[in-house]
């Protein structure tokens, strides 16, 4: 690129001048940070703004009435409902996802023939679209044509409609979920056991430890940061769900399976009812921002 | 760790135990998958007596249907619209601003830069009323660029993020030689930055284009007219045409969910390596 170099005293007089900072500073920074705060940080607080009002989303918001969308939203049924099962969500991907993903990376992170396949064939699941995935299901699930139904009917029994009674639809939502994001954290635990030091299993080995102690002594304590990475994917990932549940079961049936945002979006969004909806967007929002920033201070100091 | 050793064995328990396990987790995965795929491939009647096996009856008609049909080709360029609108301004500007971030040194850097990253830490949902105000007030409702602005908007804290990172490796005194030699610091990032950083642009704009091409909720609350609608939106709509009609349906999910397995099949190790970077920084 650039041949010769000017001597030494000449490039410490000179350096990067103001001027050329100011240009970039101008010309490469208000982009991003007009787009971010005219789509991300405006509507966030306008949401606030929106929730002390009783609005229709036309004209303009008049109609003040205080805190009472907080409250209609907090004796709302519903509202509960959706809180239990994204407390629901996130048990399952603690108690089956996560044991499940690391068990398959502990199998697929050494070679052998067929490995690399397997995992390409876990993760695909993840790259679907959530729509695409969740009416495969409704496909699997259906009471007349699905899977489940066929393997029902072979034993003789009447095929159940999973999606379409209040005892069964979150247990349905629930299996898709981990279908659909055990490959992810997979990788993840993949990636991580790829970087781990081999010499560390290696000095544990000849100092006699078996497989099963240098898993649970070295391997494991190796991989906390990802695990906690994990979860916190986890968490963050079922505070938003909503693409998966609208083809399953649109929240129903009477609101057994909805999640945070498919309430936010069966209540507030296809009603109109902005201040309603914005109540219970900034409830999530307040929920997310707390979760983000504990589990930050207690769980990745270090990172 | 010694594989060859413990394959030598003939009935080792735990080689079968993982032989197993894995069969069944594979089994797990791949049964709905195929089962979408030949379903199509199956009249309604065989659909409800054989949705497991392979078709009696091989019935091409209903995938040819919806491939001589106007309807998914415009759904695909839609998406397809979107999605790369998305990709192209989001790498634009989270470029520009992590090359300023990890270059350029100001009053404010970090703090804008922790204001920018705020957006890793909630959902769209959770403004997307206002934000439906706010594109229908702009005059962007029922336009590719109501439903990209805001994507790109939601994409760039984690772009720049693995941008920044990717061009603070570039050593700097690349940049004072250069700067020296009297080139700015727009034709640095034009003609050195950029060119050097093409594997984490690929990486970003890959992510981007993922979950732009799959989104829901934003197409969904901006766009009204179907001859707009990306193709999650208008499977939803098939589906709700077609309600029972699975044997359509399922042909319809494998004809829109193959561009996605194509490009995964072709592009594995950078959609591996995209979706799960985001991870390694936390």
């Amino acid at each position: 690129m650039h041949v010769a170099r000017p001597p030494l005293a000449a490039r410490a007089s000179r350096g990067p001048s103001w001027d050329g900072r100011f240009t970039v500073l101008i010309l490469f920074l208000p982009p991003a940070l007009l787009l971010f705060t005219l789509f991300v940080v405006l509507p966030i607080g306008e949401a606030a703004w929106y929730s002390g009002f009783n609005w229709n989303g036309f004209g303009r918001p008049t109609n003040w009435i205080g805190f009472d969308n907080y409250r209609f939203v907090l004796e709302t049924r519903a509202f509960w409902l959706a809180l239990r099962n994204n407390g629901l969500i996130i048990a399952v991907s603690l108690c089956v996802q996560l044991p499940l993903a690391l068990t398959l990376a502990l199998m697929l992170a050494e070679r052998f023939r067929g490995a690399v396949v397997l995992r390409m064939l876990f993760f695909m699941p993840y790259i679907l679209a959530e729509i695409a995935t969740g009416l495969i299901f409704s496909f699997v699930y259906d009471g007349d044509y699905g899977l489940v139904a066929s393997i029902w009917r072979t034993f003789g029994a009447e095929p159940p409609h999973l999606l379409a009674s209040t005892d069964t639809a979150m247990l349905a939502v629930l299996i898709v979920i981990v279908w659909k994001y055990f490959g992810f954290h997979m990788m993840l635990f993949i990636a991580a056991l790829q970087s781990i030091d081999k010499s560390l299993i290696e000095a544990a080995r000849i100092d006699g430890a078996t497989r099963t102690q240098s898993l649970r002594h070295v391997v494991i304590p190796l991989l906390y940061p990802t695990i906690r990475l994990s979860v916190f994917f986890a968490i963050i990932g079922s505070l938003q769900l909503f693409d998966l549940v609208m083809p399953l079961t649109r929240g129903g049936p009477a609101d057994s399976s909805n999640t945070m945002v498919s309430f936010l979006y069966n209540n507030g969004i296809s009603r109109m009812r902005v201040g309603y909806g914005s109540a219970i967007g900034v409830i999530l929002f307040v929920i997310c921002v707390t979760f983000a920033f504990t589990y930050k201070r207690w769980f990745m100091r270090d990172e | 760790m010694n594989r060859a050793e413990t394959s030598r064995e003939p009935f080792d328990p735990a080689v079968l135990f993982k032989a197993a396990f894995l069969t069944l987790v594979a089994i797990f995965v791949l049964v709905p998958l195929l089962a979408t795929f030949l379903g199509g491939f199956k009249s309604l009647g065989e659909l409800r007596v054989n949705p497991f096996g392979l078709p009696r009856h091989w019935e091409w008609q209903n995938y040819a249907d919806i491939l001589f049909s106007g309807r998914y080709w415009q759904l695909l360029r839609n998406s397809l619209i979107i999605s790369t609108l998305t990709v192209i301004l989001t790498l634009i500007a989270a470029s520009m601003a992590a090359f300023t971030f990890a270059h350029v040194r100001f009053f404010g850097s970090s703090m804008l830069l922790s204001y920018l990253t705020l957006g890793l830490l909630f959902p769209a949902a959770t403004a997307v009323l206002p934000l439906f105000i706010k594109v229908r007030d702009l005059g962007l409702l029922d336009t590719y660029f109501g439903v990209a602005l805001p994507q790109v908007a939601f994409s760039l804290a984690m772009s720049v993020l693995l941008l920044r990172r990717f061009f603070k490796d570039i050593p700097y005194e690349l940049l004072e030689a250069a700067l020296v030699d009297g080139c700015s610091y727009v034709k640095f990032f034009r003609y050195v930055t950029l060119p050097l950083s093409r594997p984490i642009l690929a990486t970003v704009g890959t992510i981007t284009f993922v979950n732009s091409w799959n989104a829901y909720l934003l197409p969904l609350v901006m766009l009204n007219t179907d001859a707009l609608y990306s193709w999650p939106l208008g499977i939803m709509v098939y589906q709700g045409e077609y309600s029972s009609e699975w044997h359509l349906i399922l042909a319809f999910i494998t004809l829109t969910i193959l561009p996605t397995i194509i490009l995964f099949l072709l592009a594995q190790k950078h959609i591996v390596a995209g979706l799960t970077s985001g991870a390694v920084k936390g």
